[in-house]
C-alpha cells in the first residue's frame, strides 16, 4: 500500500488469561476508508477492537495509529489520541441523561478530524434530541445505539471502531445507522466497522476482512470478496 | 454523656421537651457521621475500595484541628484550622492513593482493604507519637460558644451549626455530581469504569481527586466534632464502625441514603441510652441487620453496587496433595512435633498460640477462598468456641475433652443462627452484615457479665492434668489443629466443596444446575464456624481465660490479613499467612512499643510487593508459563 495506513495491526495475538483468542491478525485502514470485519459470533471481532483498545492486557504484536505505536499506552491515551470505539453493547450510562452521557465523551478538538457538536449529533440522530433529559437506561435499544455513537463522536475521534453497530436493530432503525455511519465517511472519518450482516457491510464498507477462529482468512476490496462466493461459504454460511 | 431525665420534678413536659433535646443533640452528631460516611460512599461508588482508613483519616482530621485551631487562635483562627486540617489530610490521602491503592485496583478487591487496614494500624501509632495518649480536648468555635433556650432546655448554638450544615453539604455535593462536567464523569465511572477509559477520560487522576474528596469529607466530619466531643486514639475504629454501618444502612454509593442512615444511627445511639442502656451497643447493629434483610442492598442502594468482593480466582488449579505434597506435610507436622524437645517454656506458648492461629487462618480460608464468603465477622465463631469451652469446664463442670467438643458446638450453633442470615447477602453487604453479628455477639459477652464475666472475663480456665504442661498442650494442639487443617482440605476437595466453589465462581450457572446456593453456603459457614470455634476453645485453655476481645473486630481482621498473605487464591495459604504474621506480630510487641506502626507498614509493602499473598506469588512466579508467545497453532 502506498500511502501509510490510518491504522494498522500487525500480528496481533491476544488471550484471556489462557485462552489464546487471537491469532497473528493484521489489519489495515487507510484514511478515509471504511473496513468491514466480518466474521461469525465468537470469530473474534470484539475481542481484536478490544486488544486494540488496550483492554487485552496479554497481547503481543504491532498497532500503530496515525504512525504511533499503540501498544504501550493505556486505553484513555488511546482514546485521547482520536481511537473513537463505540462497543458492541453499546454500553450507555444508564442512570446518565443523555446529554451527560454526550457530555463524558467530550473531548477537544483534533486537528484533521471533523468536528462534532451535541446540536450537530442531534441533527444527525433527530430521535436523540426528543429524549435528551432522558436517562440512558430508559432508551430503545436503536436510540441506545445512536447515542453510543454520537457519545464516541463528541471525542471528535480520526478513527472509529464500531463493534456490529446493527445486531438486534430494526430494519428502520438499521437504515437510519447505515444513513449516519456514511455521513460520518463523508466527513472525513476513518471507519473499522464488524459486522455479522453481510448486507450491512457491503453498503457501508470499502475493502473487507474475514476472521474466523481468531485467524483474517481473507482481506480485501469489496469487489474481490463479492467474488469469492468461496470464502462466504466457507466462513460466514451459518 | 447523656443521663436519663429526672422523672420527678418538672413532670411530663419535662420529659417531653428531654427527649426533644435529645432528638435534636441527635441530629447534631448525624452531621460529622454522614460527612464521613458520604466520604466512604463515593470512595466506594467510583473505586470500589472499601476504605478502612476512613476513621482513621476522621481522626487525622480531629488531631490536626487541634494542633492548628490552637496554634491559629482567635475567631479567624479556629476556622481557619478547621478547614486546613481537612484539607492537609484530604492531601495525605491523595498521596496514599497515588503511591499504594493505584497499584491495586486491579487486584482483588479484599486486599484494598488489607492495604487500609495497615495504613489504619500505622497511623494509631503515628497519632500517639505525635499527639500523646491523653483525650485532648478542643478549643470551643467562636461565635458559637453560647447556648440557646429550647423549651426551656439549654441547647448549644454549635450543635444547631452542625444541624444546618448537614443539609448544606448534602445540597453542595448534588450540585458537584449535577452540574459540573467532573461530577458526570464520576457518576459515570461508578457505572461503567472500562466505558469511560475508552471515551478518553484519565481515570487515574480521577480516582485520585474522589479518594482526596472523601478523605477531605471524613477529616472535616472529624475536625467538627473537635468543640464537642475529646480527641482520642480510639477514636478511628470507634468511627470506621459506625461509618460502614452508616454506609451500609443508606445502600453503598448513595449519598441521599447515606444522610438519612446517619440520622437514624445518630438518633439510635441517642434514644438507645435511654431506653435500652444494657443493649445500646448491639441496638444499631441489630437495626442494620434488620435492614439488610428486609433490604439487602440498604434503604436506597441497588444491586449493582454489591456482589463484587468475592474470593478472587484460583492461580493455580486447585489440587488435592499429590504423594509428595502429602510426605511434605506429614513431614512438616513431624518437625513441628520435635519442636519441645529443644523449646522453653516461653517459645512453646507462643508456638501453641501461632498453631491456634493457623487452625482459626484456615477456617476462615475455607470460607473465603473456597467458598467466596469474605466474612468480616469470623472472631465471633472463634470467641464463641472460647466462650462454650469455658463455661463448658466453670460452670457445667465438664472435663477439658468434653469442653474441647462443647467450644465447637457452641460455634457451630451460632454460625448456624448468625449464618442463615447472613448468606442471603452476598459482596460488601454480606461482610458487613457478618461483622455486624460479630458485634452483637461482642456486646453480649461484654454486657451479659453475670455469665460471661463481662470485661472481666472467665478466668482459671485450665486443660486437664496430662495436657498442662507447655509441651503436652503443645502436642494436642499440634494434634487438633493439623487434623482439623486436613478434614478442611478434605471439605473443599469434596462434591461439598466443589459445590461451593462452583457458587463462587458462578451463582447464576451453578444455581441453574440445581445447586441450592442458601443452603450450601449456610452449611459452609457453619462449618467454617466450627473449626474457628475449636481454634477458639484451644485459646481459651492456653490462655486459661477468655475475654470479650476473642469475638471483637481487630481479631476478625487479623484474621483476614492472614488469610490474605497467605493468599486468597490458594487452596490452604492461610495456615502459612497465620504462620507468618502471628510470629512476626508476637515478635514485633515484644521488641518495639510502637508494634501497630512496623505491623501497618508491613502489611503495607506486603500487599504493595504481592499484591497475590506470599503463597500466590510463588504460585505464579511458578505459573508463569501461560504467557503469550507469538502464534503456535
Amino acid at each position: 500500500m502506498s500511502a501509510p495506513a490510518k491504522l494498522s495491526v500487525k500480528d496481533l495475538n491476544a488471550a484471556y488469561g489462557r485462552a489464546h483468542i487471537l491469532f497473528d491478525v493484521s489489519l489495515e485502514v487507510a484514511a478515509g476508508e471504511a473496513v468491514a470485519l466480518i466474521g461469525r459470533n465468537g470469530a473474534g471481532k470484539s475481542t481484536t477492537f478490544r486488544a486494540i483498545l488496550g483492554f487485552v492486557a496479554n497481547r503481543s504484536g504491532e498497532i500503530r495509529f496515525d504512525g504511533a505505536d499503540l501498544s504501550r499506552l493505556a486505553p484513555h491515551d488511546i482514546a485521547r489520541r482520536g481511537l473513537g470505539y463505540v462497543p458492541e453493547d453499546r454500553r450507555i450510562f444508564a442512570d446518565l441523561s443523555v446529554e451527560e452521557n454526550l457530555e463524558v465523551g467530550r473531548q477537544k478538538q483534533r486537528p484533521g478530524a471533523p468536528r462534532w457538536t451535541t446540536e450537530r449529533l442531534f441533527e444527525i440522530f433527530p430521535n436523540l434530541a426528543e429524549t435528551r433529559a432522558r436517562l440512558g437506561g430508559r432508551l430503545s435499544g436503536g436510540e441506545q445505539q445512536m447515542l453510543a455513537i454520537a457519545r464516541t463522536l463528541m471525542g471528535n475521534p480520526s478513527l472509529v471502531l464500531l463493534d456490529e453497530p446493527s445486531e438486534g436493530l430494526a430494519p428502520k432503525i438499521v437504515e437510519q445507522m447505515i444513513a449516519a455511519i456514511l455521513e460520518m465517511k463523508r466527513e472525513g472519518l476513518s471507519l473499522l466497522v464488524s459486522e455479522q450482516n453481510l448486507n450491512f457491510a457491503q453498503l457501508v464498507a470499502d475493502r473487507v476482512a474475514v476472521i474466523e477462529k481468531g485467524r483474517i482468512r481473507f482481506a480485501g476490496t469489496m469487489a474481490e470478496f463479492d467474488a469469492r462466493p468461496d470464502i462466504r461459504d466457507a466462513y460466514l454460511a451459518l | 454523656m447523656v443521663y436519663p431525665p429526672p422523672l420527678c420534678g418538672g413532670g411530663r413536659y419535662a420529659i417531653v421537651t428531654f427527649f426533644l433535646v435529645q432528638f435534636v443533640t441527635g441530629l447534631a452528631s448525624a452531621s460529622s457521621l454522614f460527612l464521613a460516611a458520604c466520604g466512604l460512599s463515593i470512595i466506594f461508588g467510583v473505586t470500589r475500595v472499601v476504605n478502612f482508613a476512613h476513621g482513621a483519616f476522621y481522626m487525622l482530621g480531629a488531631y490536626l484541628a487541634f494542633t492548628l485551631a490552637s496554634r491559629l487562635a482567635g475567631d479567624v483562627g479556629f476556622w481557619a484550622g478547621i478547614i486546613l486540617a481537612s484539607l492537609a489530610v484530604a492531601a495525605i490521602g491523595a498521596l496514599i492513593e497515588m503511591a499504594l491503592l493505584r497499584r491495586l485496583y486491579s487486584a482483588p478487591e479484599l486486599l484494598q482493604l488489607l492495604a487500609t487496614f495497615g495504613v489504619t494500624l500505622a497511623v494509631e501509632d503515628i497519632a500517639l507519637l505525635i499527639w500523646g495518649p491523653e483525650d485532648l480536648l478542643g478549643p470551643r468555635a467562636p461565635g458559637f460558644k453560647g447556648a440557646v433556650n429550647l423549651l426551656g432546655q439549654a441547647f448549644p448554638t454549635y450543635d444547631l451549626l452542625l444541624i444546618a450544615l448537614g443539609p448544606l453539604v448534602l445540597a453542595l455535593l448534588w450540585l458537584l455530581f449535577r452540574r459540573t462536567r467532573w461530577g458526570v464523569l464520576v457518576r459515570a465511572a461508578t457505572l461503567d469504569r472500562e466505558m469511560v477509559a475508552a471515551l478518553g477520560v484519565n481515570q487515574k487522576w480521577l480516582f485520585t481527586s474522589v479518594f482526596a474528596l472523601g478523605v477531605f469529607l471524613a477529616a472535616l466530619g472529624g475536625a467538627l466534632e473537635l468543640p464537642r466531643e475529646a480527641v482520642s486514639h480510639t477514636l478511628d475504629l470507634q468511627i470506621i464502625t459506625e461509618v460502614l454501618v452508616v454506609v451500609v444502612i443508606g445502600g453503598l454509593g448513595n449519598v441521599l441514603g447515606t444522610f438519612l442512615a446517619a440520622i437514624i444511627v445518630a438518633e439510635l445511639n441517642a434514644f438507645g441510652i435511654l431506653i435500652f442502656p444494657k443493649i445500646s451497643i448491639v441496638l444499631v447493629f441489630l437495626v442494620m441487620a434488620l435492614v439488610l434483610i428486609v433490604r439487602p442492598w440498604g434503604l436506597l442502594g441497588r444491586a449493582e453496587a454489591a456482589a463484587r468482593m468475592a474470593g478472587g480466582a484460583s492461580l493455580a488449579r486447585w489440587r488435592p496433595f499429590d504423594k509428595r505434597g502429602r510426605l511434605l506435610a506429614a513431614l512438616a507436622v513431624a518437625a513441628a512435633a520435635l519442636f519441645p524437645f529443644f523449646a522453653g517454656d516461653y517459645a512453646l506458648s507462643v508456638a501453641t498460640e501461632v498453631l491456634i492461629f493457623m487452625l482459626y487462618a484456615a477456617s476462615l480460608h475455607a470460607l473465603v477462598g473456597a467458598g467466596g464468603l469474605v466474612s468480616f465477622g469470623h472472631a465471633a465463631y472463634f470467641g464463641l468456641g472460647a466462650y462454650g469451652a469455658s463455661l463448658a469446664l466453670k460452670q457445667l463442670g465438664l472435663p477439658m475433652e468434653a469442653a474441647l467438643v462443647a467450644g465447637p458446638v457452641l460455634g457451630f450453633a451460632g454460625a448456624l443462627l448468625f449464618g442463615w442470615f447472613s448468606v442471603r447477602l452476598s459482596g460488601v453487604y454480606f461482610a458487613m452484615l457478618t461483622l455486624a453479628f460479630a458485634q452483637i455477639a461482642w456486646s453480649i459477652a461484654f454486657q451479659w457479665s453475670e455469665v460471661t464475666g463481662g470485661d472481666n472475663g472467665l478466668i482459671g480456665v485450665w486443660p486437664s492434668a496430662w495436657a498442662e504442661s507447655p509441651a503436652h498442650f503443645y502436642w494436642l494442639a499440634l494434634a487438633l489443629a493439623a487434623l482439623a487443617i486436613a478434614l478442611l482440605r478434605v471439605i473443599v476437595f469434596s462434591p461439598f466443596g466443589y459445590a461451593l466453589r462452583a457458587l463462587r465462581d458462578s451463582e447464576l450457572r451453578a444455581e441453574a444446575i440445581g445447586l441450592d446456593r442458601h443452603r450450601l453456603q449456610w452449611i459452609g459457614f457453619a462449618v467454617a464456624g466450627a473449626f474457628a470455634a475449636l481454634a477458639g476453645a484451644l485459646f481459651a485453655f492456653l490462655k486459661g481465660s477468655v475475654f470479650p476481645d476473642t469475638l471483637g473486630i481487630p481479631l476478625s481482621i487479623d484474621g483476614l490479613v492472614m488469610v490474605l498473605l497467605g493468599g486468597v487464591g490458594t487452596v490452604s495459604g492461610g495456615a502459612l499467612g497465620a504462620l507468618l504474621y502471628k510470629t512476626l506480630s508476637i515478635w514485633v510487641i515484644s521488641e518495639t512499643d510502637y508494634s501497630k506502626l512496623v505491623l501497618g507498614l508491613l502489611i503495607v509493602a506486603l500487599v504493595a510487593l504481592f499484591p497475590q499473598g506470599l503463597l500466590g506469588a510463588v504460585q505464579a512466579w511458578r505459573g508463569r508459563d501461560a504467557r503469550l508467545q507469538g502464534a503456535t497453532p
